[in-house]
């Protein structure tokens, strides 16, 4: 009883459940020796899987469940190349030896990762930003300033400060602080140019109403300027965070102590070990994503009125 | 008679009165932005004395002059600034012009920039010209690849919904991934593999440009007005004229505001990918090189000469912005 009247809830999917097994069949299992049909069977389940993700993406779970079926589809068939056609591991390991090395190397990659992130990169990222925003409050006070530091900031943004890395680590040394120094050159351009421009991105009407209220230039500065410049500065907090990263591991390609993520990386990949390689690209990865998921989830909070952040409700 | 004569009364107001104004607009706006720069260069001057104040006092004891304090041991300790203050005269005397200093003068790394730009032939393997050009390859054929890679990805993410919920997240997330970070580790495998030369960099260039530019024209291709939209069905138009039409065109203020930020990232991703192969040739391996060798000059040099380089290319687009949203009225 329940069983039919599942299939009368779910008759578009039916066809497709009975199809894919009458393909599945004959391609997995009769011709199981010859490699010559292995882009096939790459193509089957690709097509299955997307099919699937389009089922699933017209469903109320769609915006959640889609992104990680497809990211489930893209290391299903990642892994499914890496067996099918032999790939050494050295070119490309397959998404299980990358998980190996992540839990084997679980101690070493915990030391780099208090290194490289915590130390060298968040805590650059919190004294560049922090450089910038106040930077930023003395310029916005003076319009010629502004107007001066505006495009030289945009300017200096668009650089490849990445290039001052070796420069940083002659002056101050192998250890974090040479890390932290270059995420600071890297993150105080784009931070210090959305916040200039956050500053100033009110209205002649707003700063009349203030003026009406007899608002001294502290409470002008608290109320209106510092609210008009969170959407703004979140931007450039966020561009920041990746930035930060960046900064951190390629100035570890310049001169580091005998751990840290860049560290990790460059020796493993001369050692040929391509797995910690990804594995430490992993945990990059996932810190990025986290840190730029948290600060858009405090964007969130704290600028909910932005028409950008009503809009997605 | 269309055209009125030179003479005529009033024949040249309207365009003087746009000369001025032009002018006056560029001295609005070149006034502050020079003030700053000469601000700038005059803190690089000041902070050349305390950074290379170590050096300084050391080729001054050598030259026979009395410092404070007398000894190089007793030196050793002390920071650039206290030294700097202990014996001023010697710390300025000998600062601008070391042959390996901490930080160098600007006027040192202008002087570098012109002997290995102007004063050495292309073909020398020290002319920056040269480099720069090693470098450009990778960076433009990054760039068209990403570009195009990126406007295909947003094509497919606006017109369908399934791209948009399934890709879209995935595009963002894998610009948290520290790109830059493996680029040495894709040249070398690639290298493995035996594909050598531009196109691993131009990867590593296009990968880095391709977000900005489907970010942008995804909100571009979106840009169109619901009543134009509604006009094209009405028209009954296919999505492929309707894109072609109407997406398209609209979407090209936004195309060009992110081609500028995809060049500046493909020239960083070319610098970075120059890092691994050794310091053969290219901007960055000028970088690697000049901090194996502690020719401080030499890589200020290159860092300027990738910046001259970054300009530029965004200038270039900026034109090109320019001409071809004024052709299309669309400033």
């Amino acid at each position: 009883m329940s069983g039919l009247s599942w299939a009368r809830r779910n008759q578009n999917w039916l066809p497709w459940v009975g199809g894919a097994a009458l393909v599945a069949v004959p391609l997995f299992v009769i011709p199981a020796l010859s490699p010559a049909w292995d882009p096939l069977r790459l193509a089957f389940v690709w097509l299955i899987l997307w099919q699937w993700n389009a089922q699933i993406s017209r469903t109320r779970f769609g915006p959640v469940a889609a992104p990680v079926l497809f990211g489930l589809t893209l290391l299903i068939l990642w892994e499914m190349t890496v067996r099918l056609f032999d790939v050494p591991s050295v070119i490309l390991p397959a998404p299980t030896a990358i998980g190996i090395a992540l839990v084997d190397q679980a101690g070493t990659l915990r030391g780099d990762w208090v290194q490289t992130v915590a130390k060298g990169a968040f805590g650059g990222w919190l004294m560049g930003s922090a450089a910038a925003i106040a930077m930023a409050l003395l310029v916005a006070r003076s319009d010629v300033l502004r107007r001066g530091l505006l495009p030289v900031g945009n300017f200096f943004a668009a650089l490849p400060i990445v290039g001052t890395a070796p420069i940083l680590v002659m002056w101050f040394g192998f250890g974090w602080e040479s890390k932290a120094a270059v995420v600071v050159v890297m993150v105080f351009f784009p931070v210090l140019v959305n916040t200039i421009a956050g500053l100033d991105d009110t209205t002649a009407m707003q700063r009349d109403l203030m003026r009406t209220y007899g608002a001294s230039a502290g409470q002008e500065l608290r109320y209106l300027k510092a609210a008009a410049a969170l959407p703004f500065l979140f931007n450039g907090l966020k561009i920041a965070s990746t930035l930060a990263l960046i900064g951190a591991i390629i100035a570890e390609f310049f001169g580091s102590p005998t751990f840290g993520l860049g560290f990790r990386i460059s020796t493993e990949v001369g050692r040929l070990n391509l797995p910690v390689v990804w594995a430490a690209i992993v945990v990059a990865a996932v810190t990025g994503s986290l840190w730029y998921g948290l600060l858009a989830q405090l964007e969130a909070r704290l600028t909910f009125w932005h028409p950008s952040q009503r809009g997605r409700a | 008679m269309s055209d009125t004569p030179l003479s005529a009364p009033g024949a040249g107001i309207g365009r003087s009165g746009k000369v001025a104004l032009a002018l006056r607009g560029t001295a609005r706006r070149a006034g502050p932005v020079l003030a700053v720069v000469v601000a700038l260069i005059g803190l690089w001057y000041l902070a050349c004395i305390p950074m290379n104040a170590q050096n300084s006092l050391l080729l001054a004891e050598r030259a026979g002059e009395t410092v404070t304090p007398a000894t190089a041991a007793e030196r050793r300790s002390m920071s650039g600034l206290a030294l700097a203050l202990a014996s001023p005269g010697a710390a300025v005397e000998h600062a601008f012009a070391q042959d390996r200093p901490r930080l160098p003068s600007p006027h040192q790394v202008a002087v570098e920039l012109w002997d290995s730009t102007v004063d050495k032939k292309i073909t020398s393997k020290r002319s920056l010209v040269r480099h720069a050009g090693i470098t450009l390859a990778p960076t433009l054929l990054g760039f068209v690849i990403g570009s195009l890679a990126g406007i295909a990805l947003a094509v497919g993410i606006v017109h369908s919904r399934l791209m948009d919920l399934s890709v879209m997240p995935w595009a963002i997330a894998s610009q948290t991934i520290p790109i830059l970070a493996i680029a040495p580790m894709i040249i070398v495998v690639l290298n493995s593999v035996g594909i050598q030369g531009v196109l691993p960099k131009a990867i590593i260039s296009a990968y880095l440009s391709f977000f900005p530019v489907t970010v942008g024209m995804v909100k571009g291709l979106r840009a169109p007005a619901p009543a134009d939209l509604d006009l094209m069905r009405t028209w009954n138009a296919s999505g492929l004229r309707t894109l072609v039409s109407l997406r398209l065109p609209s979407s090209l203020p936004y195309l060009f505001a992110s081609l500028k930020i995809a060049v500046a990232a493909a020239l960083v991703g070319a610098i970075v990918g120059e890092f691994p192969t050794g310091a053969v040739s290219g901007l960055g391996a000028r970088l690697l090189a000049g901090s194996y060798y502690g020719q401080t000059i030499q890589i200020w040099s290159a860092l300027f000469g990738a910046a001259i380089v970054a300009a530029l290319l965004v200038a270039a687009i900026g034109l090109t912005e320019r001409v071809t949203l004024k052709r299309m009225g669309l400033t």
